[in-house]
């Protein structure tokens, strides 16, 4: 039966060892890839949007699997997916704020393939670019969200630098509150970044959400101890409660004691191009009780600086009301 | 004048561009002249429903397309071919996955079960699949394989679930009817919570 499948003709590679998918990287470049649950990846490829010659399917390598004690805290395979980390007993233990989350991404079907991995390096969700529209973010010298018809209610009201989309992630939010770092390996050897550090704004690249860099492969993320069995709170909000991107999402981590709030850190999603530390809210909050009086008094210190578009005005009220709701949990 | 443009290679450029646009293929020819040399397919063994299917896959073929297209089990639905609505819900090693936005070649080692492995072999329905008649929750039915897969995954797991759970197990999987509510009765009654 004659018929056409929408994939475009393109070659897969399915390395079994890391070593393997390194050279491979190293050798395809920019002109390939990486596979890992491939949710964000299909989409790209059938709409012809992205045109890469090759695909370097990583679920074969077993070594990039799993979630691990290690003597400062836990280490999360790459490859782990969603549902994973959503089950794991050491995770729904210690760091329910990362479980919570993950729960929070898109649908069952996705979270069963979808990795930590993916999740953080995954593409912005501008519908612009993504229709493949020669946009500042695609190479090309304009943005079509940031203009008096764009159409820009999802953008971002921080950080806007040319392009004004938002980080997708709903558990990038949740690693920067937990002080993760990011194992990225390449041929040439290992580095780790702070999670803070690993998401990247267009003011210093506008092509990448993140350092990820050609021939290079996200192994791991380490958790450290420094927040474990914190008081967490994590809340997404969206226009659906189920397949959706956050509007705005928060994810929150606390240490308390004699009834005061010692130390915190209070992160915001998807109202700029990386997570946004919430630094105003975590230094009124800290040495504070959890009270209705404190919560009163950070205003509007969330929204402080913002510069929303025609469209994304009610983000303002919404991040100071989550950070408000976070600190009474 | 141009010798190499002549009458006759004019009107038969014109035959084959617009033979090629009106079929449809004029993008995925025009598509194949920028791309690399075709990949080729490779003959793998693939289990579905029990059995070993031996099939020639492509690279970059998808699950849907294989089950669909190569092994006629055209159970399994192609909605939006984009992860989005559920259509296509498989199996996998027990697990839900939109077989749209599968890799085949993923798959070599492990079980695929879709909507037409699931009744007994003397023909009798799943007790999803009757409780769903019984409860009346398809109106169009497009988009019943992928709920019955994806309440036959939810009930493996947890018999006994309640309305909410289910509600966020079938989240996945998109009704246009809006006929949710029934499918929700039909997980009720498979689950033996509704009599």
């Amino acid at each position: 039966m004659p018929s056409h499948d929408v994939m475009p003709d393109i070659e897969l590679y399915q390395p079994v060892q890391v070593e393997d998918a390194l050279a491979l990287a190293t050798r395809l470049a920019d002109r390939g890839w990486l596979l890992g649950g491939g949710q964000d990846t299909y989409g790209w490829l059938k709409d012809r949007a992205k045109v890469p010659e090759a695909m370097i399917d990583l679920n074969g390598i077993e070594s990039l699997r799993g979630i691990r004690e290690t003597a400062d805290g836990v280490e999360i395979g790459a490859l782990t997916t969603l549902t994973e980390l959503v089950n794991n007993p050491l995770i729904k233990e210690r760091y329910s704020l990362l479980a919570s989350a993950a729960e929070r991404v898109a649908s069952p079907q996705i979270r069963n393939v979808g990795t930590v991995a993916g999740n953080v390096a995954q593409d912005v969700r501008c519908w612009y670019y993504r229709r493949g529209l020669s946009c500042y973010r695609a190479g090309g010298n304009l943005c079509y969200a940031d203009t008096p018809e764009g159409m820009n209610r999802e953008h971002a009201i921080f950080g806007a630098s040319r392009c004004v989309a938002v980080t997708p992630s709903d558990t990038a939010p949740a690693l920067v509150a937990l002080e993760a770092s990011m194992v990225i390996r390449s041929e040439s050897g290992e580095r780790v970044v702070a999670a803070e550090d690993f998401f990247i704004g267009p003011n210093v690249d506008i092509q990448n959400t993140t350092v990820l860099r050609p021939g290079e492969i996200l192994t791991s993320v380490r958790l450290p101890t420094t927040w474990a069995n914190a008081t967490f709170y994590f809340e997404k909000v969206a226009d659906r409660n189920a397949w959706d991107f956050a509007l705005v999402s928060i994810a929150a981590v606390m240490r308390e004691s004699g009834g005061v709030i010692q130390d915190a850190r209070f992160v915001a999603g998807a109202v700029q191009c990386t997570p946004r530390r919430l630094l105003d809210v975590e230094s009124a909050v800290r040495g504070q009780p959890r009270t209705e009086a404190t919560a009163q008094s950070l205003g509007t210190l969330a929204s402080q600086g913002a510069q929303p578009l025609n469209h994304n005005g009610f983000k303002l009220h919404l991040v100071d009301s989550l950070a408000k709701r976070a600190l009474l949990g | 004048m141009n010798p190499r443009l002549t009458r006759r290679r004019f009107i038969k450029g014109v035959i084959y561009s617009s033979a090629a646009a009106m079929s449809g293929a004029g993008f995925y020819l025009t598509n194949a002249q920028s791309r690399p040399a075709a990949a080729v397919e490779r003959l793998i063994s693939i289990n579905v429903n029990g059995r070993t299917r031996r099939v020639d896959v492509l690279p970059q073929e998808t699950l849907a397309h294989t089950l669909r297209y190569k092994l006629e089990l055209t159970g399994t639905k192609l909605g939006c071919n984009r992860g989005e609505c559920g259509a296509c819900t498989v199996l996998i090693d027990d697990v839900t996955n939109y077989a749209c936005s599968t890799l085949t070649h993923s798959v070599k080692q492990r079980a695929v079960t879709t909507v037409e492995g699931l009744q007994s072999p003397d023909g009798q329905l799943h007790p999803v699949q009757q409780a769903f008649l019984d409860e009346l929750s398809p109106q169009c039915g497009f988009c019943t394989p992928g709920q019955v897969i994806s309440t036959v995954a939810l009930l493996k797991s947890n018999p006994k679930p309640t309305r909410e759970q289910a509600r966020q197990a079938l989240s996945g999987n998109l009704c246009r009817c809006g006929a949710y509510d029934h499918y929700l009765n039909g997980v009720m009654r498979a689950s033996g919570q509704l009599s």
